[in-house]
């Protein structure tokens, strides 16, 4: 099953996003379908908005032996 | 007839030097000539280029402080002010400090040689240049901690784009030790599988500042970088061989943060446009959805009676309860192709038709008359007009 939304990175959620929207593009999809890739897809845009967001710049410093605390 | 005695208007040309601006400190560039360094420790010569000259001299306390080596035919820089020697009427530089040129000219020269030899090997090739990730997940940061430059690429990286995460491998940025550093710095970020772009970065200096990232180690260690680097040393006018070596040159540190990440604005941007798409798309197949059914609709009205409506009345509601929890828009949408798919309807009964010159023939049973052959000779047959009738009797 694909992963859910809440863990895809921005690229991934921003990809799904594109070729959901190129699918509807393509047409003649029954109603159940177009439904569901318009829930799926307001799920996938609002995801992509809260990680630009509310994301907080995070900083590591590499020690000597280059691991990050 | 206001008149000047010698002294009285040399001591006027004397004040004027010294009234201006630019005279009181003025670096004056241009090659050493007859250079007499007297028993007192003062330094007289002269300095000139293709077309003037200029007398200099050089006190005993300024000429001691002197560090580098002065000889006739050297390029050099020299600071001082200019003024007036009254007893010679001569106007000359009175020289603080020099800067060789030559000795300036080292450095560069040197700078030159390496770039050279470094161009020659394909360092900079640009087919060697890596793309830089569009989406960095990860970001190296190689520079000192305590810099400005450390401050206006976190400042620049928390406007973009703060999903990145960054790494900061800490380095000096100036000094006979910096070069090892930078090379171990980068060598901690390369050894790690994550990092998907690194930023090597200092503020702006003079060229001995700078000079650690024109040394050949840290050039080829950011030439062989396995992951792509960014260089973002210096101000705008600066040149580093670092700038040549890595896969994107950057004018300074939060430059090359910009380059090493897309603008949050801009994404929030798509993700707008996408999503203003998607709802395009949703409500035309709505109203596609609906414009079936309103066609499915009127035929049932026309075709079948009774109890077959009742069940596609059952099963459209069942398809409205759906629609409607789609989107109670487009249901609008369809109650208007209702409507005109009922006036269709009025528009094609008899009396409209007969209103436009038509006219009914039925014989004296309303049998309607399609066909001559259903009739004989004499045969008495009623012509019904949009308003009225007449009686005609048949000829032929």
């Amino acid at each position: 099953m694909m992963k859910d939304i809440a863990n895809l990175s921005y690229e991934e959620a921003y990809e799904a996003l594109e070729a959901l929207v190129a699918r509807m593009e393509s047409g003649a999809l029954p109603l159940e379908q177009t439904v569901a890739l318009y829930e799926r897809g307001q799920k996938l845009a609002a995801h992509c908005q809260a990680l630009l967001e509310d994301a907080e710049l995070k900083i590591k410093l590499l020690d000597e032996a280059g691991s990050a605390d | 007839m206001k008149t000047f005695s010698v002294s009285e208007i040399t001591g006027y040309i004397h004040e004027l030097f010294d009234a201006d601006r630019v005279l009181a400190d003025v670096w004056v560039r241009g090659e050493v000539s007859n250079l007499t360094k007297a028993r007192s420790g003062h330094w007289y010569f002269t300095i000139k280029d293709a077309a003037a000259q200029l007398r200099c001299v050089m006190f005993r306390g300024a000429a001691r402080r002197l560090r580098i080596e002065v000889a006739a035919g050297d390029e050099i820089l020299a600071h001082g002010r200019v003024s007036v020697y009254e007893a010679r009427g001569e106007y000359q530089l009175y020289v603080e400090s020099i800067e060789t040129i030559g000795g300036f000219g080292d450095l560069h020269r040197q700078f030159e040689a390496l770039k050279a030899k470094l161009d020659a090997e394909g360092l900079f090739d640009p087919a060697r240049k890596q793309p830089i990730p569009v989406f960095p997940a990860r970001l190296g940061i190689v520079t000192s901690p305590n810099a400005a430059a450390w401050h206006d690429i976190q400042t620049a990286l928390q406007r973009r784009f703060p999903l990145v995460e960054v790494l900061l491998s800490p380095t000096l940025v100036q000094g006979a030790e910096a070069p090892q550093q930078i090379v171990m710095a980068l060598e901690r970020l390369n050894r790690r599988a994550d990092t998907d772009a690194i930023i090597v970065a200092r503020g702006g200096g003079s060229l001995e500042d700078l000079w650690c990232f024109n040394d050949e180690g840290v050039a080829r260690a950011v030439a062989e970088s396995r992951i792509p680097v960014i260089s973002g040393v210096g101000h705008e006018i600066d040149f580093t061989i670092v700038d040549f070596a890595a896969d994107l040159r950057a004018p300074t540190p939060s430059a090359a943060a910009e380059l090493a990440t897309p603008n949050r604005d801009d994404l929030l941007l798509d993700v707008d446009r996408l999503r203003a798409r998607l709802a395009g798309l949703f409500s035309a197949a709505l109203r596609e959805n609906a414009r079936d059914l309103g066609r499915l609709r009127s035929a049932l009205r026309f075709v079948t009676p009774g109890k077959r409506i009742a069940l596609q009345e059952r099963e459209l509601a069942a398809r409205r309860l759906r629609l409607s929890r789609a989107a109670a828009a487009a249901l609008e949408r369809r109650r208007d192709q209702l409507a005109s798919a009922i006036k269709a309807l009025a528009r094609a009964s008899p009396d409209h038709i007969l209103a436009r010159g038509y006219a009914l023939v039925t014989d004296e049973s309303g049998a309607l008359i399609r066909e001559a052959a259903q009739v004989s000779k004499n045969q008495r047959l009623n012509v019904q007009l949009a308003k009225d009738q007449i009686k005609v009797k048949v000829d032929g």
